[in-house]
């Protein structure tokens, strides 16, 4: 048998509701195991992406922490797959784009009742938000985009299954899907 | 002016709408040109009288939302008092109308696409509106204003401060010129009224047909389809009713030469209708005029009655019993694609302008499902001509395919724009030298969807052999960026597609920020290879022509002018489409952090 493709996940400005999704492959997670092994992922905790075949992002892009994974993932991975509506278009955290990053950050830490003398954290630790949510394919270039809030166990296992084997992965009726 | 729930909607307006809609006889078939009048009379489409017209019409209210929302024309919300609207077409550009229009923004304290807080004036830009030859222009409250200078925009501004009621403005600011500099057979003809048609009922429906067949005729609007099949064929499909209707919804930017030919040549293109409602057999006929051009629509409605009265018109035309004949002119709202005859059709029965499914064709579904004939402007022109002085004699003008004459509308990079006839395979080189254009690097040839010419194709000629054409031709000197032009045709279609289907709505979206993205120099290679991509999608899945076309300004720029594209790419596989670090700089400044966290290089 070939070498074990390797294979690196990662959410950022996501739910991890794709994530749950592709647990939702269920048993044939086993078989999967068969023929990927997994780097950096939330399954495995490792926390940087070292040479990948494929990478897996769910998520799109709301800081500056966001964009150094995602370029890791970039410059690692041989193919990068956004999943997801956030990762394909903003998604939930995107509906903060009409609105002035600075009366966001005054509205939550200065205005809001209940937060006396409170202030906008600015340690050095904490990532800086970007003033809008991107989508991934506006940051770094991406080769696949796997549709759905969230895209079923199946839509996945098919997506990746396909990948595998070396085809051009193919989502038909009933697997693709936008809601 | 008031908020929309404030409009006071009082006896007046009421006893007015209530005349409106029984001036239409309630029928929902007329409901764009309701709407029109609405518009017109109120500045917007007030809440109350679309309930009002709702119940008149029997109709629900969100149909009335649908159809005005569809138009640009057409605002369900208070607009200033005066809306001007500023053509930006790329020759409208290449005449600064930018720097004018930010000038009237000063003046007038505000920004485009706003209303003023007075409620006085709003000012936005439009598609081209067909004066080229004499632009830069605009468009107030619907009416045309050519030829601005600062001086005019100075006085416009004055003007609208003042409040003074657009009656009063100088007669000067919308004179539009005919600008015709090369006539042929067309524009030299000196038939008179009910020449051709006294000629014609000599010959009998099906000789005129046969006729219009052998002269070679071929449609004016750019798809060259052959008249005479068309008219056989609305002829002979099966329907209780036929119709007639000419396409004077000339939106392709950089033409203007139906708009010419209304001023000038009404009599003969309502002719050339009752000619075609003769030889099919119509006994009603509509002209869909652009709403741009609604000036001419008193001109239009004069030679009308005057027809009528004349015998020209009407029932039992020049005393020949049962030939029975009347035009009703509709006007369009500022919707490109009802020049697509389907479109139009739609438009026409008081709906959105969203194309239908060919086949089938108008011509057996048309009107009302109803065979229908529909013919521009010129080639309703072109065929009373060809009958008139015969077949064979027309054959010869032209060239073996395109038989005839042909009107060119020229603007941009020249002396002399304005409209030239020419006979058909005339080279690109011999325009070129009529109109005094030097130094040219390019020629759009028939607008947007058509080709864009380099220098080294001068001696292509202008027919259906090589260079089908609509009549635009914008030239380009040395002095221009191709890549610009592209940009400003990708921008129109993105701003004039439908919406109906999905490839097209968001496909000339993408184009349109893909090309954004190489203007503000965050492009690649990636870039280009997208948009050959997205040419894929849009010409193999969109529901119209307008989807299918809105890649060939991109193509054909690429294709001859490369490295206008290339010398704006960052030379990396792949760059953001905006600036990281720059997206920063609000949370730096609302956190006082400037450490190295607080900042993104330029890439990894």
């Amino acid at each position: 048998m070939s070498k074990k493709l390797r294979v690196a996940t990662t959410s950022l400005a996501g739910c991890f509701g794709c994530h749950m999704s592709f647990l939702d492959i269920d048993e044939r997670l086993l078989t999967l195991l068969d023929l990927v092994e997994f780097d950096r992922s939330p399954i495995n905790d490792i926390k940087h992406c070292g040479p990948c075949d494929i990478g897996i992002i769910e998520g799109g892009v709301c800081n500056a922490e966001n964009v150094h994974v995602l370029r890791e993932f970039r410059s690692h991975c041989k193919i990068l797959i956004a999943i997801g509506a956030c990762a394909i278009n903003g998604g939930l955290p995107a509906q903060r784009n009409h609105l002035d990053l600075g009366s966001c950050l005054t509205e939550v830490y200065l205005t809001e009742p209940g937060l006396e003398h409170g202030h906008i954290p600015n340690d050095p630790e904490l990532p800086l938000p970007l003033d809008k949510v991107h989508p991934l394919h506006e940051v770094v270039k991406i080769d696949y985009f796997i549709p759905g809030c969230p895209p079923s166990g199946d839509a996945i296992w098919k997506f990746l299954t396909d990948l595998i084997a070396g085809k051009t992965p193919e989502l038909g009726h009933g697997l693709i899907k936008y809601d | 002016m008031l908020p929309d729930n404030d409009t006071r909607f009082d006896a007046s307006g009421q006893a007015w709408l209530n005349q409106l809609a029984s001036r239409h006889h309630n029928d929902a078939s007329l409901l764009l040109q309701m709407l029109r009048e609405m518009q017109e009379r109120f500045g917007h489409i007030p809440q109350e009288a679309v309930s009002r017209l709702a119940g008149k019409l029997a109709i629900p209210r969100a149909r009335i939302e649908s159809v005005a929302s569809f138009y640009s024309f057409l605002h369900l919300k208070p607009q200033g008092e005066y809306r001007i609207l500023f053509s930006d077409n790329i020759t409208d550009r290449m005449l600064g109308n930018q720097a004018l229009l930010e000038q009237m923004c000063q003046l007038l304290w505000l920004q485009p696409g706003k209303v003023s807080e007075d409620g006085l004036v709003s000012i936005g830009t439009t598609s081209c509106t067909g004066m080229c030859d004499q632009g830069p222009a605009l468009l107030v409250n619907g009416r045309a204003i050519t030829r601005l200078t600062h001086q005019r925009v100075q006085e416009i501004a004055q003007l609208v401060r003042n409040r003074t009621p657009m009656a009063d403005w100088p007669a000067d600011f919308f004179h539009v010129d005919d600008n015709i500099r090369r006539r042929g057979l067309l524009l030299d003809n000196k038939l008179a009224p009910g020449d051709v048609l006294r000629a014609a009922l000599a010959l009998g429906s099906d000789a005129i047909i046969e006729e219009i067949k052998t002269s070679g005729l071929r449609g004016r609007g750019g798809a060259g389809f052959p008249t005479g099949q068309k008219w056989e064929g609305c002829r002979k499909a099966p329907g209780n009713e036929r119709y007639v209707v000419c396409n004077a919804d000339e939106g392709e930017p950089g033409t203007f030469k139906d708009r010419v030919l209304l001023a000038q040549q009404a009599d003969l293109v309502f002719e050339g209708m009752t000619l075609c409602a003769l030889s099919v057999g119509a006994r009603k006929g509509f002209l869909y005029l652009r709403g741009e051009y609604r000036y001419l629509l008193e001109p239009l409605q004069a030679v009308l009655q005057r027809r009528q009265d004349s015998k020209l018109l009407g029932t039992d035309i020049l005393g020949h019993k049962g030939f029975d004949f009347n035009i009703d002119i509709h006007l369009g709202a500022g919707a490109y694609i009802c020049g697509e005859e389907s479109a139009l059709i739609e438009s026409l029965e008081g709906k959105r302008g969203v194309p239908r499914n060919r086949p089938p064709f108008p011509v057996t579904h048309g009107y009302l499902q109803q065979p229908t004939a529909v013919d521009n402007v010129e080639t309703f022109c072109q065929a009373a001509l060809a009958l008139h002085m015969g077949a064979d004699k027309y054959r010869t003008i032209g060239t073996e395919r395109s038989s005839g004459s042909k009107l060119i509308s020229v603007s941009g990079d020249c002396a002399y724009p304005g409209i030239y006839e020419y006979p058909f395979g005339v080279p690109i080189r011999e325009i070129l030298q009529d109109c005094g254009a030097v130094n040219t690097r390019a020629v759009q040839v028939s607008g947007p969807s058509g080709v864009c010419v380099p220098e080294s194709e001068f001696g292509r000629k202008l027919g259906f052999e090589d260079l089908p054409t609509a009549g635009a031709f914008m030239v380009f000197d040395d002095s221009r960026d191709l890549f610009e032009v592209a940009r400003n045709f990708v921008h129109f279609f993105a701003h004039e597609s439908c919406g109906f289907c999905t490839p097209c709505r968001v496909g000339t979206s993408m184009l349109k920020q893909t090309m954004d993205k190489i203007a503000d120099g965050h492009g690649t290679q990636y870039d280009l290879n997208e948009i050959e991509n997205l040419d894929r999608v849009l010409q193999t899945s969109s529901h119209c022509g307008l989807g299918r076309t809105a890649c060939n300004p991109v193509l054909h720029t690429l294709k001859h002018f490369r490295p206008a594209y290339e010398n704006k790419l960052k030379s990396l596989m792949f760059s953001p489409a905006f600036d990281l670090d720059g997206s920063l700089a609000r949370a730096r400044q609302m956190t006082g952090r400037d450490d190295a966290g607080a900042h993104l290089k330029e890439d990894v």
